[in-house]
């Protein structure tokens, strides 16, 4: 073969490597600048915060009240348990937030599983919300990890990008908004595991014999991973510090395994349409490796994708008797179950497939009469005696 | 094959040698010419750190490893064999991101497919064989999935809990103390004002006319419910 000594010139040229472009040390900053020249809003954070560590050591401060939920699609439609869940905590320690039916998806998911959208149209949608949430006054808090971390790649494109924050302003001047980013991006995760000494503070429930794996969500750490929480007392501050830390601090016994790193098996368009290799992923990369390694009685995670999948894909392997058959839920049902939520009427364990009954009786719970108790409110809504139920009627 | 382009990969052996070299050097220039691209290539130490990371690569002919290289050296056979073979089966978890040398192969796989789609290429076409019902879901409601979706019969590997929640939906989504959550055609309640805010996004950034490429009747479907909904608003297109 001829050597192409033309190319390789151009190779070269293509890869004088100038400004490190991978992620901005200061996000915050950045935007804090380009409000300045008037080129974006920044909601500012403006109530109580707790500070934490980001992976580099950046200080994120997390906004304790007056949240504005930016729901997740997955969470809402298949595993309503997560959402409530999350409500019901902020509810229990006594912290007001916004639960917005102006708010879309961020359509990440789509994005990522169909590629029919693109960078303009992804901005304008995170921009809408972001706007959305400025004008209650309510401070975002992010209840997906995918819309949490592509939206910071968003924040990234934006800040980067003088013709794309041209086209979203001119596209938010069309729907009456201007361009809003939030001061900090923040993950519902993280603030669980900021307050996670006030959780503690409510717990009634003993979990310390419960042995836990923790699986972290891929597109909460792996995209823009500079702004994700680390601690070096948690994992040598090798991993995220977020669902560990909170479950360390309930008192539960988590325990580690090798392949930690790997994704759930997910895949976006995957788990919708193409399963075969979900489940074989999620089964033998994930929970048989769990089980084989670190035997744990749940599965706890921090996203809507990794609940599903390493939920869902349990069942079909138990028709090949392979080693599975572990519960799967997010920090935040377990936290809720630990601070005396009710299994059904709150974190809405019905929706789950693994079994979930054992590691509530290792909890202390009567699930049989819990089960009782939800099917009783069940009637009621049956007879009419009540529409809808309410947060009166979950305790 | 001229002197500049003696690095491509052989059509013999990266294929399609029905399609003009032409056609794919201006694919991968669409390609190039998305604004992340150059956030995402840096060059590439050819250690395997990105194949090792990827759950992809486990299961399928496929590196995210050759993605970035081929990107890099402006291998348009070889791109285009990728957009056509490749690019579908990536998990999109972006555990490629471990790159010591700060590339994003997962990202270039994010615009290579934009850039399929855009195109009608025939892999996007397959590979989105099926999904159009999620599609029409999250462009016309705002929601990715809705508690609906949930029969045995689409998830029928999912359990029988699975059709439990199916037969009582109704019933189970009004126990949701949440009221945003008492939908079943929605993840949650979103307001019209949202919609009607998230159709003229679909319309000016051109992400509606994507569709056409891939599939024209799902794209007369949504152009139409979305065009009507805006017209009973006043506002035209």
């Amino acid at each position: 073969m001829t050597i192409p000594i033309e190319a390789l010139k151009r190779k070269k040229e293509h890869f004088e490597r100038g400004e490190d472009r991978r992620a901005l040390e200061d996000p915050r900053a950045e935007l804090l600048h380009l409000e300045e020249q008037g080129e974006l809003v920044v909601q500012k954070i403006d109530r109580e915060t707790i500070s934490v560590s980001t992976k580099y050591g950046r200080e994120k401060r997390i906004q304790k009240a007056h949240l504005w939920h930016h729901k997740s699609c997955g969470q809402c439609g298949h595993i309503p348990g997560y959402s409530t869940s999350i409500f019901w905590v902020m509810r229990k320690l006594g912290y007001d937030y916004n639960d917005p039916q102006d708010q879309t998806s961020c359509t990440a998911w789509n994005y990522y599983a169909s590629a029919t959208s693109n960078s303009a149209a992804q901005a304008a949608v995170a921009v809408r919300n972001f706007a959305a949430a400025n004008e209650t006054g309510y401070f975002p808090l992010i209840h997906c990890g995918t819309s949490y971390g592509h939206y910071k790649d968003v924040r990234e494109e934006l800040i980067r990008h003088p013709d794309l924050r041209a086209q979203v302003r001119d596209i938010m001047a069309k729907i009456g908004k201007p361009l809003v980013l939030p001061e900090e991006i923040v993950h519902y995760s993280e603030w669980f595991h900021a307050l996670r000494h006030e959780i503690k503070a409510k717990q009634v429930r003993d979990v310390s014999g419960i042995k836990v794996t923790v699986h972290p969500a891929c597109h909460y750490y792996k995209l823009v991973e500079g702004d994700a929480i680390y601690d070096p007392d948690i994992y040598g501050g090798q991993r995220t510090a977020v669902v560990t830390g909170l479950a360390q601090e309930l008192g539960a016994d988590v325990r580690t395994y090798s392949t930690w790193f790997d994704c759930c098996g997910f895949g976006f368009r995957h788990i919708l349409v193409q399963r075969d290799f979900t489940r074989s992923f999620a089964t033998l990369r994930k929970i048989e490796v769990m089980k084989e390694e670190a035997d744990p009685d749940v599965v706890l995670t921090h996203d809507t994708g990794c609940v599903t999948t390493l939920d869902k894909s349990q069942f079909a392997a138990q028709a090949h008797d392979r080693n599975v058959g572990v519960a799967v839920m997010s920090e935040a049902q377990f936290a809720a179950l630990a601070m005396g939520a009710h299994p059904y009427k709150v974190c809405q364990l019905h929706w789950h497939s693994a079994d979930y009954r054992p590691v509530l009786e290792k909890m202390g719970i009567d699930h049989e009469r819990a089960w009782a108790e939800f099917q009783a409110d069940l009637k009621r809504l049956e007879n009419g005696e009540k529409r809808y139920l309410d947060w009166d009627d979950v305790g | 094959m001229t002197q500049t382009d003696a690095h491509y990969k052989r059509p013999q052996v990266a294929g399609y040698a029905d399609v003009p070299l032409a056609e794919k050097e201006r694919l991968f220039e669409q390609v190039k010419s998305d604004i992340r691209f150059g956030d995402y290539l840096y060059g590439c130490y050819e250690c395997g750190i990105c194949v090792a990371a990827c759950p992809s690569a486990r299961f399928y002919d496929f590196s995210p490893r050759r993605i970035a290289q081929a990107a890099a050296r402006e291998d348009a056979e070889l791109i285009y064999q990728q957009m056509q073979e490749d690019i579908w089966e990536c998990s999109q978890c972006f555990s490629c991101l471990r790159c010591p040398r700060g590339n994003n192969p997962g990202g270039i796989i994010t615009i290579m497919r934009e850039v399929a789609v855009n195109n009608g290429l025939a892999s996007a076409k397959e590979a989105l064989m099926g999904y159009s019902r999620i599609i029409y879901k999250i462009m016309s409601t705002g929601t990715q999935v809705s508690p609906d979706m949930l029969q045995p019969d689409a998830f029928p590997d999912w359990g029988p809990e699975t059709s439990d929640v199916s037969v009582n939906l109704d019933l189970w989504r009004r126990a949701l103390p949440p009221e945003t959550l008492h939908t079943t055609s929605t993840g949650w309640a979103v307001a019209d004002k949202t919609l009607i805010e998230l159709y003229l996004i679909w319309f000016h950034t051109g992400a509606l006319d994507m569709i056409a490429e891939v599939d024209p009747g799902l794209h007369a479907i949504l152009a139409e419910v979305m065009e009507e909904r805006l017209e009973e608003e006043g506002i035209e297109i």
